[in-house]
């Protein structure tokens, strides 16, 4: 690709940018979210025309205008959000309309065959005839990339492929990944997660406000200088320094007590306790039962037996509505799907917890909504040229921190992140790190669920790891690396 | 004034130029029958029945929801109504005990209708079409399958009288029919409720979103039950103006509303994905059916030829906002 350019209403997407993917290499691409990645990608997919520019492939001159141009020069995308019809088996998904025919007649035989032998080409074991539903994200995107293999792809393109993987699972997409590019497959990478692209990435383009800053062998750069090109600015504080704040003594009531929590099948008998000014972070592996630990603590799923005190008061929750009114907050993992109503604005998704505050009599008050959230806009950094903005139309970081400002408008006592800054660009990280060290140093409790153990490591006080609905080990602070919360959640190492 | 506010004004006075514009062309084409006073209050007075119920159609279908029993309780609650006004001689407590016993046996079925829906998540669709019909055969079970007569003057002035007869001079007419005044109330209170009032920010939220609306707190299942109650209950009271108007209760009557009600909703812009729309569309839409209706009976068209023109101009308009909305995006 060269000299590629897109421009939006508004916003110049993509200025120029010359891109190459060569056969058997792994390419990381990255950059922040509005970088002009996602532009790039829908480019190489069809899905979007360049304004300018050249594409070749293998020599010749190519013309990208449909998803099918794309398919026919056997160029594959894995989106982020999954293509599969969840309802037909995975044979049936990985030959999706390629199904092999005898006839008017669908040739079973041969459809299972075919998915077989893609599958073990890529060497991976996944049951052919189970609904693509009842499988693991994970096992999803082994039938996507099966998918793409299909077709014979000579490119596949996977954005952000790792975001709600197990670290094995990674490392199992990381074998999968070799396999490809022995075979002369390039793979474009695109990720937020710097260890992974120095992990498996031959060479990073850096991409910044839709130009490209770099392209150059991954072993000529480490994360700090990737970071800089990215961000255009040093940002070695990474993280805010932990103990920057501190938790009262021994002697202060735990603000957020948690007894025997039980939730049938997912959360087995935990207990913890978070001071006040607190940040206890929670590790291990997806469906250890953190994000079901936190959707028990805040009413979003209802514990079968067990108690959740505020300040030495058992709170009696039946419902989001009881969390919400004794000062407990959720930040879900999925903001598109649990914490955002896409179509409606920022002002209507903020107050929606809190519209008996803008309530006199059985009238909103639409003025005193708005001063109230252009404050909290302003404090977050939300950018957005209206508060009347769409939420479907922010950034991920900027729908993030209108999450955010759902549970600040009322001060909460309790506030439960669960995987708080899942796909969005390092700057929104860093300035969603600062703001829960804030609210930490305000006296707020936070419980902090994570994928990603240098967030857990850099911002809890304390640390638990999860395995199997049980909080199987307690770190105190400083005491916990990475190897040693792998081995608790893994199994590795005994409780 | 906020940007966004001013781009509003200039779409709507481009609207009413428009749609000046375009009445005063149709008042052409039918050489002046059209926008005679007799002949506009009578298009108003046809699409009230339909506008009413199409306002509580709007309601459940913003939460992603769907009504089909409001033809049939048009019938129910008919029958009941014209039942126990039957040997009533006070007039006004007859009007009072049928208002009372249509609309609440509107809401209670839209209670009936809303509880699977919300305790055990039954599609609406479902539990509605159950209601159509039950709600058909206890009308036909009710009245033994013939029509009730309505003698009270004060329930059939509501369906077919005048007011304000001051007013209606000054436009050449006896006055202004009851059921338009009746329909703008109950649009202007639907307005009001889903722009102005936490319970209608609620709708757009739970269609929009239920679980994040679950998660902010809102009893999701009080909101989804209050919209089909509503729903249920402008059904009675738009029974109480068809009725009125025939001055009978028929248990056949209302067949097919829930259809009409359900097209000026979706022509006046709300998605049937739920999360989107308006009342202020749904009139328009019902607006524009029954201008439609009207244009083709002043040009003699062919009755079987309306049904085909109208079926066509439905699809026309939904069509045609989905590309408005996708040049919007897109542009």
């Amino acid at each position: 690709m060269r000299g590629i350019a897109k421009t939006y209403p508004g916003v110049r997407a993509l200025d120029g940018v010359d891109f190459d993917v060569r056969s058997g290499e792994v390419h990381a691409l990255v950059g922040e979210n509005g970088a002009g990645k996602s532009t790039l990608m829908k480019i190489l997919a069809g899905a979007v025309a360049p304004d300018t520019g050249e594409i070749d492939v293998e020599g010749k001159r190519v013309t990208i205008a449909s998803p099918r141009d794309a398919e026919r020069l056997r160029i594959a995308i894995i989106y982020q959000e999954f293509n599969l019809v969840p309802g037909l088996d995975v044979a049936a998904n990985v030959l999706l309309g390629r199904e092999p025919v005898r006839g008017a007649r669908l040739d079973h035989a041969a459809l299972y065959a075919r998915a077989n032998e893609i599958f073990t080409r890529l060497a991976v074991m996944v049951p052919l005839r189970a609904e693509v539903r009842m499988l693991s994200v994970a096992q999803q995107q082994m039938v996507e990339i099966a998918k793409a293999l299909s077709v014979d792809a000579r490119v596949i393109v996977m954005d952000e492929p790792s975001a709600s993987l197990t670290p094995d699972e990674v490392a199992k997409l990381f074998d999968v990944i070799r396999t490809l590019t022995k075979a002369g497959v390039g793979v474009v990478y695109i990720s937020h997660r710097m260890e992974e692209i120095f992990t498996i990435a031959d060479r990073i383009s850096v991409l910044r406000d839709g130009r490209l800053v770099e392209t150059g062998d991954a072993k000529s750069y480490d994360i700090g200088s990737v970071i800089r090109l990215m961000v255009g600015r040093p940002l070695d504080a990474h993280f805010p320094q932990p103990g920057q704040y501190n938790a009262p003594g021994g002697a202060a009531q735990p603000r957020l007590s948690v007894r025997e929590l039980t939730l049938r099948g997912r959360i087995n008998n935990v207990s913890f306790d978070v001071a006040p000014g607190e940040i206890f972070g929670l590790a291990g592996l997806v469906g250890s039962g953190r994000t079901s630990l936190l959707r028990g603590i805040c009413g979003a799923d209802i514990p079968t037996s067990g108690t959740v005190s505020l300040d030495g008061a058992v709170l009696t929750i039946r419902g989001p509505h009881d969390a919400i009114a004794a000062g407990l907050a959720l930040v879900t993992e999925d903001r598109k799907a649990q914490g955002l109503v896409l179509g409606m604005t920022i002002r209507e998704n903020v107050t929606l917890p809190h519209l008996d505050l803008f309530a006199h009599y059985l009238v909103v008050d639409k003025r005193e909504e708005t001063s109230a959230v252009a404050k909290l806009s302003a404090d977050l950094r939300i950018r957005t040229p209206s508060l009347e903005q769409l939420a479907r139309n922010l950034s991920g970081g900027n729908q993030q921190k209108v999450v955010l400002a759902k549970w600040l408008l009322e001060r909460a006592s309790v506030i439960c992140f669960d995987e708080p800054t899942r796909g969005i660009d390092v700057g929104a990280k860093a300035e969603i790190y600062d703001l829960m060290t804030r609210l930490a140093a305000q006296g707020t409790a936070i419980v902090m669920a994570s994928s990603e153990l240098p967030e857990v490591l850099g911002m809890s006080s304390r640390i638990g790891v999860m395995r199997g609905g049980r909080i199987v080990h307690v770190y105190a602070r400083g005491e916990a690396t990475q190897e040693s919360i792998i081995e608790f959640a893994t199994g590795a190492s005994a409780a | 004034m906020t940007a966004g506010r001013r781009q509003a004004l200039f779409r709507l006075g481009i609207f009413i130029v428009g749609m000046t514009v375009l009445l005063i062309a149709l008042d052409h084409w039918t050489h002046g029958a059209f926008l005679r006073p007799f002949n506009v209050s009578n298009v108003l007075k046809q699409i009230a029945v339909y506008a009413v119920l199409a306002v509580g159609q709007t309601l459940v279908i913003i939460t992603a929801g769907i009504d089909l029993s409001v033809g049939s309780l048009i019938a129910l609650t008919g029958v009941l109504m014209a039942g126990f006004m039957v040997g009533q001689s006070s007039d006004a407590l007859g009007l009072l005990i049928a208002l009372g016993v249509g609309v609440g046996t509107g809401g209670v079925a839209g209670a009936v209708n809303g509880w699977p829906v919300v305790k055990f998540n039954l599609p609406p669709f479902i539990t509605t079409l159950a209601m159509m019909l039950m709600a058909r055969g206890l009308a036909f079970l009710y009245s033994g399958g013939r029509p009730i007569e309505i003698n009270n003057a004060a329930f059939n002035a509501i369906g077919g009288g005048t007011i304000l007869p001051g007013i209606g001079k000054f436009i050449g007419l006896p006055g202004i029919p009851v059921p338009v005044i009746v329909m703008l109330g109950v649009v202007l209170a639907g307005h009001f409720l889903l722009t102005q009032t936490r319970f209608g920010r609620y709708v757009y939220a739970i269609g929009g979103n239920e679980e994040a609306a679950r998660l902010s707190g809102i009893n999701v299942g009080a909101v989804k039950m209050g919209v089909y109650i509503i729903c249920g209950a402008l059904a009675g009271l738009a029974s109480l103006l068809l009725a009125g108007r025939l001055s009978t209760g028929i248990p056949q009557s209302g067949s097919g509303y829930e259809l009409q009600s359900i097209a000026a909703v979706v022509v006046g812009g709300t998605s049937l994905m739920g999360g989107r729309g308006s009342i202020v569309g749904t009139f328009v839409g019902a607006l524009l059916i029954g201008v439609l209706n009207n244009l083709m009976n002043l040009l003699n068209v062919q009755s079987y030829a309306q049904e085909v023109v109208l079926g066509a101009v439905i699809l026309i308009a939904v069509l045609l906002d989905e590309l408005r909305k996708r040049f919007f995006v897109s542009g």
